[in-house]
């Protein structure tokens, strides 16, 4: 009897080692925050991923091993994004995304360095898809780090590139969540604007906790007081949700150059209001015309009642399996390298991953919040539209990476 | 002036907010010695429960049945949890309402998910009441101003002018005594706890209309509560009230001052960095940190706060 089970125990065994060593999926963990504050925005990143991964795999998978996402909720905190990052690590993982904050990026940066200094043969590989503080791939650039968004300061030269057009804006009132992105984003607009149109004055450069202010109004009462022509915000997730709220609630007039006015949620709280006053930079919205988009979207927004929204998951997802068939593996080291200088052909034009720092260059799109749209997103009846178009070339900034690649 | 206008208006509206969350935390504990951990977390129930309501039956009948179904829910906690938890002293009690709290969050996240729902202002009352320096203010928040007013003086009559007022400020200080004279003090104290729970509900009806509806809307709100009820003293309504008011104006003014604390050290004749790391922090920085600073100032200085009844 003993005999009979020590030798279907080991049966068992024999039976799942050869189950892992035959693993035909390669797990990509995504680490973002599936509760809190900004759990809406975490949950819509994940649905994305999820359903490009699905298409990936419908399309081969990467080489043949089939894409899975792995969640795991860092409830927006560095520390537990660690933790979280353990985790993936100890199931095996070794390709994770990120994208909703940079102090988290930050932080898992850091860990995947100093993991795969320890583990060479191990390493563990970070796609970022939305964290934009602009030290990613400058000072504190990584091999093992790729960005696929526009950095912050790519989207501030847009942004006050239009402003420098616009003499009747000179009034300027800057208001950011109290992060590295928000600072980033704050020191980006100072130095820009005092670069291109000195004779512009800044008002207000106004830094507020991040995910805590549960009411704008103080804010935007100081904002009107100020007399603010324009306002500038890197905000995203309940922060810009709410800080437009109360813009509309108290009658703000003045246009708001934002990052994310399309992110989820925040059209529908911005509304009427901010017909032709919300602006955004972003790699891609709904209504770039003709890029033959359209099914994808519907069968998303069918599926999950939430708009496409995330472009650049799909760009992501899309450069990953094409790394994975030009380097013939699904190694994290193999990948990085082929990525490193990858040209993509999509629907926008080529967008390329630069070499040297490990940042996406691919076209941005100025637009405004406007009724006149084919396309509405959140049911709303309105939609972003597209002023001007700057070309990927245009966006590339300067450098002070210096890239250690394993040797 | 627009400025400070907006300011006081809007540290009002935060203050009343306070207040309508603290009021029970208050009522409870005079009442009961009952420091309740898990107060926010009816506040939460109220604007979830008060969601669910608003999408059948409409915002109105939601905003008075709302407030009864957590009063209720409170009720049966008190009965069939806290009563029983009661005879083993007040650090038990402490640690029921801090496990309820807990489970009332993983509960609110299995029955609503964890994302905020779609729960915001009634059309009826999203309009502007009146404008100001060319800025609208929504007649949602002047509504708010009047629930909250009316619940102030409503609890201050029923404690102070009515006959169960009487009673419950009685056994407040003498329970044995009122139980003696034939009054059922669990009774009371279970509708108590169900008074205060469903005041909480009622602040939950307007706040989780006003700010946004999540599972983490407890655990924003819980621990400023529990700042306004130390500072304005342990079972003191009117201290609540003032405290509330003076912790929403602090908060609201101090955003609209962008003046740093080395700017703060200059006025009285210390020369400090204005742009260093540490002194270069505006007092619009600090404000959420206020409330916690005035904690500390308070328990340091006045321990029995601004007018509270009990010394312990």
């Amino acid at each position: 009897m003993l005999k009979r089970s020590l030798l279907a125990a080991v049966a068992v065994g024999t039976l799942m080692a050869a189950g892992a060593a035959q693993a035909d999926t390669v797990k990509i963990g995504y680490i973002d925050p599936l509760s809190g504050a900004f759990a809406n925005v975490g949950d819509s990143g994940k649905r994305h991923f999820e359903f490009m991964a699905d298409k990936i795999n419908a399309n081969g998978g990467l080489n043949g091993e089939m894409v899975e996402i792995v969640a795991f909720d860092n409830k927006i905190n560095p520390k537990e994004s660690l933790i979280q990052l353990q985790k993936a690590i100890d199931q095996g993982i070794d390709i994770v995304v990120q994208g909703n904050g940079s102090s988290i990026a930050s932080a898992i940066i850091d860990a995947i360095e100093k993991h795969n200094r320890r583990n060479p043969d191990e390493p563990v590989l970070f796609l970022n898809y939305a964290a934009v503080d602009p030290a990613f791939t400058n000072d504190r650039c990584s091999f093992w780090h790729f960005r696929f968004d526009a950095d912050a300061d790519m989207k501030m030269e847009a942004l006050t590139d239009w402003l420098a057009t616009r003499e009747d804006l000179s009034k300027i009132y800057i208001i950011g969540q109290d992060y590295s992105f928000g600072k980033a984003v704050q020191a980006a607009a100072n130095r820009m604007l005092a670069a291109k149109s000195p004779e512009k004055e800044i008002v207000g450069d106004e830094l507020h906790p991040l995910g805590k202010v549960k009411d704008f109004s103080p804010y935007i009462a100081k904002i009107k007081a100020s007399d603010a022509d324009v306002v500038i915000t890197g905000n995203w997730g309940t922060d810009m949700t709410l800080l437009v709220k109360a813009a509309s609630d108290a009658g703000l007039d003045a246009p708001i150059l934002t990052y994310y006015g399309g992110g989820l949620g925040t059209p529908t709280a911005m509304g009427e209001s901010a017909l032709g006053r919300v602006m955004q930079i972003t790699e891609w919205h709904e209504n770039v015309a003709d890029l033959g988009l359209e099914p994808m979207m519907d069968e998303f927004e069918g599926e999950h009642q939430i708009d496409f929204y995330y472009y650049r998951v799909k760009n992501l997802m899309e450069m990953l399996q094409k790394a994975a068939a030009k380097a013939g593996s699904t190694e994290p080291a193999a990948l990085a390298m082929a990525l490193e200088g990858m040209e993509h052909e999509t629907e926008v034009g080529t967008i390329s991953m630069r070499a040297d720092n490990h940042q996406l260059i691919q076209p941005l799109y100025l637009s405004t919040f406007s009724d006149d749209v084919p396309r509405d997103v959140e049911g709303t009846g309105f939609g972003f539209k597209t002023d001007y178009r700057i070309e990927g070339p245009a966006t590339a900034t300067d450098t002070t990476c210096e890239m250690k690649r394993p040797s | 002036m627009e400025v400070i206008v907006f300011s006081a208006l809007n540290g009002l509206l935060y203050g009343l907010l306070l207040f309508m969350l603290s009021s029970g935390l208050t009522l409870i504990f005079s009442m009961m010695g009952v420091l309740n951990f898990a107060h926010a977390s009816f506040y939460m129930i109220g604007a979830y429960v008060a969601y669910t309501l608003s999408s059948g039956i409409g915002f109105w009948p939601a905003l008075f049945l709302a407030p009864v179904i957590v009063g209720l829910i409170g009720a049966l906690v008190e009965r069939y949890g806290l009563r029983k938890v009661h005879s083993h002293g007040h650090v038990a009690e402490l640690l029921f309402t801090f496990g309820l709290a807990y489970l009332i969050e993983e509960a609110v996240k299995l029955i609503w998910g964890k994302l905020p729902v779609p729960y915001g202002v009634p059309d009826s009352l999203d309009w502007a009441i009146f404008t100001l320096f060319d800025t609208t203010y929504p007649a949602f928040r002047v509504f708010m101003m009047v629930v909250a007013s009316l619940m102030f003086v409503g609890l201050w009559l029923l404690l102070k002018k009515t006959r169960a007022g009487l009673m419950i400020q009685a056994a407040l200080t003498h329970p044995q005594m009122v139980g003696h004279l034939g009054h059922n003090v669990p009774l009371i104290f279970m509708l108590v706890f169900g008074i205060g729970c469903a005041l909480a509900g009622l602040a939950g009806v307007i706040g989780g209309a006003l700010l946004v509806t999540e599972p983490a809307m407890a655990f924003t709100l819980g621990p400023i509560v529990f700042v306004v009820v130390v500072v304005g003293g342990m079972g003191s309504l009117t201290g609540a009230f003032v405290a509330s008011i003076l912790i929403g104006l602090l908060q609201t003014f101090a955003i609209a001052i962008d003046a740093s604390l080395a700017d703060l050290f200059a006025l009285v004749g210390i020369q400090l960095d204005p742009k260093g790391e540490l002194t270069g922090i505006t007092l619009a920085q600090i404000a959420p940190m206020l409330p916690f600073i005035l904690l500390v100032l308070i328990l340091i200085f006045r321990p029995r706060g601004l007018m509270g009844a009990r010394e312990s």
